[in-house]
């Protein structure tokens, strides 16, 4: 440190720091249950006032979206502006603000290729949490073939009109808008003929059906569209040119998915469970077997976060970093299925409870992440279309001609 | 702090990659194995004045000072082509352990003979065939002008050619904290080296010690060294032993990658086919988890912060992967990686060294989870 006056960033760093131990009420402070997060919308739910307030406060400063330009709504701040930010939100243990697809996935591009109207109409809905968005990405017949897609929009006036069918949209029912991949040009191949349209999840037309998961849970949709207009002013970038945003999407969606290591916080702890179920034994697990286990999936963990960090660090130095997209959700789907089926294991039949007083609540939380953990390597492209995707892209291994 | 390469970090690597490509690219490596060679002198006097075997020790000193980074990216281009030298046994292992034990009388005798490479060096510390720190039984009692040094070293890494011996021995029997290391000349009364032929062709020796006496400047440090700081001289070495195996790991990964890309059956590449597509991605998902931990533990060992676990976590998970990648090197490659002619074989065999060198994977975890209270 140099004895001279602050420097910009720790001047900053102060600021945030007084700013936040002003305006982050203590129980925002405390781990949050899966149920307390705070998604937004027009119907925003919030748990409590503090958690209302906590992200009206963040909003207002622009910090749920700290790098997007104030203009439209975010922080403005540059990356190590940022990185101060997160370490001080770390520091009190902040819960998120808002959790929000909007600001990790469509936000991004709507900066990239939005219009300027675009990007003021829907940019500061998101920094504020008055918009849930939603992701109209597979169908039916288009899973991993994404791109063979068929929901259609049919040029009307200054209008499309969509027809078609998507599934696996995550939190349909809930959101308020959809961004949605759309073929707009069947007679080209595939890849050339598919736009990105934004519409209001309350158009005429549109019927949403939750699915309901082998975890019990309804987190995906399907949704139907039947004659939607949606006016042309709101196709996102050029007509049969989504696929470029569609792909810039994915990459975010796999970074986020990754960066959340599918979330699966707030369980019990996989060491503490082994402990509580088998004992120590001179000191070590008396489970030698699953002692062994338990140490290859946490060290894994620990390689994965130590990945993640080196490529934001490789991104922030500007080294080409595009490649770790995939590599880390190769990575995250197998980290979070091994470890929610050792927690399982570990709590033997306690681990296998369905629903009742019998079982603790977090007995029955590791059952139900146990299952929809099966879904890590499936959504956001299955870890199969990932290792496709580094063989091609990092690799340069493409298929026979 | 941070995990990934500095400017003049990489320049560096460019340099040492260069270096090692072109003095000491694995055909030579080869010919020593032929005749039953492992020591280079023409080599080790280059990698002397390049600064690499002082990159660890005191311009003060003699040497270059560049760093432990520095060192790492020697070792692992210098393993990259499989480069045979005492680089690792004087130049790493050598210089931490007077840096970190020696008193100023000692650094000033050797120091500046170990940077230039005029001095090789040779821990024996292992007696048994597994690495195991608490196992050691040699002994050395106190005599009216020095001590005398009783017991038998196995696997000795360069004792053949080793001008000076490093030998860890209790002084103090019974207690927890009694290792101490002593300097010892090869030659000197009471001491038997015997050679080993490896799976690695490298220079390797049991030393046995019958009543070998040394002076009371022998002792490193005069004394009882302290557990924690011998704990850390031995992370030294496993790092070092991890940027090893990441060369072995990007020479056999880039080895196989090019094959797939160049091998046709079917009428076409074999690396078009998913099922080969599939097998080298996740080689990559892994090679770069694995980068990780390694520069990881580098960043633990700079800011002292958790350093056992961060070492433990590096050498088991390179173990892992290298076992992973050299043995699916020769499955890629099919029969030909089969064959002494082609040099997946040479990789292999040094692999599999390395990932029981300093603490297979399986003591490395065993250790992770102990630190960790389990």
């Amino acid at each position: 440190m140099h004895g001279g006056p602050m420097t910009d960033i720790e001047t900053f760093r102060t600021e945030t720091r007084s700013w936040l131990e002003a305006h982050c009420p203590p129980s925002m402070r405390t781990p949050m249950a899966e149920s307390e997060a705070v998604w937004g919308g027009r119907n925003a739910h919030f748990p409590s006032p503090d958690s209302k307030f906590w992200l009206e406060a963040m909003a207002s400063k622009g910090w749920t979206a700290p790098m997007w330009p104030k203009a439209y709504g975010g922080g403005g701040l540059d990356g190590e502006q940022n990185r101060v930010l997160q370490e001080e939100l770390a520091r009190i243990k902040a819960r998120p603000a808002l959790m929000s697809f909007g600001i990790w996935m469509f936000g991004p591009v709507i900066l990239e290729f939005g219009t300027e109207e675009q990007k003021q109409a829907y940019l500061p809905d998101m920094v504020h949490g008055r918009s849930w968005w939603c992701q109209g990405y597979s169908e039916p017949g288009a899973g991993s073939d994404l791109a063979g897609l068929q929901t259609k929009a049919i040029s009307d006036g200054d209008h499309y009109i969509v027809e078609g069918q998507k599934i696996w949209t995550s939190y349909a029912h809930y959101a308020d808008m959809m961004l949605c991949l759309v073929r707009t040009d069947p007679r080209v191949p595939k890849h050339e003929g598919i736009s990105v349209l934004l519409f209001d999840m309350k158009t005429p037309g549109i019927d949403v059906r939750p699915i309901k998961l082998i975890s019990g849970l309804s987190p995906f949709c399907e949704t139907f569209l039947n004659g939607v207009r949606v006016p042309k002013t709101q196709m996102l970038g050029p007509k049969n040119k989504g696929w470029d945003v569609a792909k810039r999407i994915l990459q975010y969606e796999r970074t986020n998915i990754s960066a959340s290591g599918f979330g699966g916080g707030a369980g019990l702890d996989l060491v503490e469970a082994a402990k509580e179920s088998f004992g120590l034994d001179n000191g070590t697990l008396a489970n030698k077997d699953l002692r062994s286990r338990i140490t290859k999936q946490r060290m894994y963990e620990r390689a994965f976060h130590l990945t993640m960090r080196r490529a934001q660090e490789e991104a922030k130095a500007g080294s080409e970093v595009s490649h770790y997209a995939s590599v880390l959700k190769i990575a995250a789907a197998k980290l979070n299925q091994d470890k929610t089926e050792l927690l399982v294991e570990t709590l033997g039949m306690d681990g296998l409870g369905w629903a009742g007083d019998a079982y603790r609540p977090e007995a029955l939380k590791a059952t139900r992440d146990w299952l929809r953990a099966k879904g890590n390597s499936i959504e956001g492209g299955t870890s199969e279309v990932n290792l496709n995707i580094v063989a091609k892209r990092v690799l340069g291994l493409h298929d026979h001609q | 702090m941070t995990l990934s390469l500095t400017e003049d970090q990489a320049l560096l690597k460019d340099v040492a990659d260069g270096f090692f490509a072109d003095k000491a690219p694995v055909n030579a490596m080869r010919a020593m194995r032929d005749s039953q060679s492992t020591f280079e002198p023409a080599l080790w006097a280059e990698i002397g004045a390049m600064g690499f075997a002082g990159a660890l020790i005191d311009e003060a000193y003699g040497g270059s000072g560049m760093g432990m980074r520095a060192m790492g990216l020697a070792l692992e281009a210098q393993a990259r082509t499989l480069g045979t030298s005492p680089l690792f046994q004087t130049g790493l292992i050598g210089a931490i352990a007077f840096d970190f034990f020696a008193t100023p009388d000692q650094k000033a005798q050797y120091l500046h003979l170990i940077g230039s490479g005029q001095l090789r060096l040779a821990l024996a510390f292992d007696e048994g065939a597994h690495h195991a720190p608490s196992q050691i039984a040699t002994r050395a009692v106190k005599t009216a002008s020095g001590w005398q040094i009783e017991g038998k070293k196995r696997f000795v890494q360069g004792g053949n050619h080793a001008d000076l011996l490093l030998v860890c021995a209790r002084i103090d029997e019974g207690s927890a904290q009694d290792l101490a290391l002593f300097l010892v000349d090869p030659k000197a009364k009471g001491v038997a080296v015997t050679p080993r032929e490896s799976v690695d062709s490298r220079d390797w020796a049991d030393i046995s010690f019958t009543v070998a006496e040394v002076m009371d400047a022998a002792c490193l440090g005069g004394g009882v060294l302290d557990p924690a700081k011998l704990d850390l001289m031995l992370d030294y070495c496993r790092l070092g032993i991890c940027c090893e195996m990441l060369g072995l790991i990007s020479a056999c990964f880039d080895m196989t990658h090019e094959y797939l890309k160049t091998r046709t059956q079917f009428g076409q590449l074999i690396g078009s086919f998913q099922a080969l597509q599939h097998r080298a991605a996740a080689m990559l998902v892994e090679i770069e988890l694995t980068k990780s931990c390694v520069v990881g533990a580098f960043e633990a060992l700079e800011t002292g912060k958790d350093v056992g676990q961060a070492v433990s976590l590096a050498k088991a998970r390179t173990g892992e992967t290298l076992q992973l990648v050299s043995n699916e090197t020769i499955q890629l490659h099919g029969g030909i990686g089969m064959t002494d002619a082609h040099d997946s074989g040479l990789y292999i065999k040094r692999a599999r060294v390395l990932e029981a060198q300093f603490g297979s994977s399986a003591f490395h975890r065993d250790r992770w989870a102990k630190l960790e209270g389990y």
